[in-house]
């Protein structure tokens, strides 16, 4: 599903974003407020959903490669969490849906978990 | 053997806040995209500096991360001036962890950090004095066929 039309149907702001990355094709996602998990277990181009707003959250979607991020149930990234999104070419998005229903929209749509769950023995099964 | 991709890169920490946790992973990663390092391997090393990183920020006072482009692989060793560690086995176990409420307030703190870096690493050491510091090393290789 586009960034695009990710934006329709969250009745999202986009906060940060290039008209390009508006055609980015989002097929998995990670949702956390714990970006010590986000660190772990997100993938590489994934949509992360959270509701922690500071930079760190940004830098992480930079290090791993993480497609965009949808703030939840309303809230605003930090200032510095917008200027460093803009000078690492993240895009940012904020919805007033609470995380389950954003997830749940998402999902709905056939954009499913970037993995699919942690197994014993810190491993994980690969979607 | 020297080949041109091989360089070594330091960055010291010293006194950051919070707020600046990443930043040398962020730095650093750009710097190697630019050498055309395979992102893949970039991406593990990021994830790697990102734990040290928030590691120095979180238990220590200063610290350096130094890291050397090698042909066939990446050494990132971090090395700090702080409180050490006084159990490293029990410091490795998923979910054991200090941290402090600013920390967890900011979404760290889980206990992953070191057993996450040793996921991302081909070979993972640390070593820690207790009121000294700790240091930590991890090797990735750069694997050509794969990534
Ligand atoms: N550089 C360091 N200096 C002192 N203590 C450290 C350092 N790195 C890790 N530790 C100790 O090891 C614990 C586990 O670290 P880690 O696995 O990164 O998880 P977390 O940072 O989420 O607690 C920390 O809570 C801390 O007690
Ligand atoms: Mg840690």
């Amino acid at each position: 599903m586009k960034l695009a039309e990710i934006i329709d149907m969250l009745d999202a702001e986009l906060i940060v974003g290039t008209p390009d990355q508006l055609q980015i094709d989002i097929k998995t996602a990670f949702g956390a407020d714990l970006m010590s998990d986000v660190l772990c277990d997100a993938r590489s181009g994934c949509l992360l959903i959270t509701g922690l707003t500071t930079p760190q959250g940004v830098r992480i979607a930079y290090a791993l490669d993480i497609a965009g991020i949808v703030f939840c149930r309303g809230k605003r990234p930090q200032p510095q969490s917008i200027e460093i999104a803009r000078e690492l070419g993240i895009p940012l998005l904020r919805t007033q849906y609470i995380m389950f229903e954003t997830c749940g929209r998402l999902f709905g749509e056939g954009i499913i978990g970037c993995i699919r769950e942690i197994c014993a023995g810190d491993s994980f099964r690969e979607i | 053997m020297k080949s041109e991709s091989e360089f070594v890169g330091n960055v010291s920490i010293v006194g950051h806040g919070f707020e600046y946790a990443g930043r040398v992973s962020n730095e650093i990663k750009k710097i190697l995209l630019e050498q055309g390092i395979p992102e893949g391997i970039v991406r593990r090393v990021a994830v790697v500096i990102f734990e040290v990183e928030v590691n120095i920020i979180s238990y220590a006072e200063t610290g350096f991360i130094r890291y050397q482009v090698l042909p066939d692989s990446i050494i990132i060793e971090a090395k700090d001036k702080g409180q050490g560690i006084a159990d490293i086995e029990l410091a490795q176990q998923e979910g054991y962890s200090t941290a402090d409420d600013k920390i967890r307030e900011m979404g760290f703190g889980a206990g992953m950090g070191l057993a996450n870096i040793k996921k991302f690493s081909d070979v993972f050491e640390i070593n820690s004095e207790v009121g000294k510091g700790t240091y930590v090393k991890s090797i990735i290789n750069i694997d050509k066929k794969r990534s």
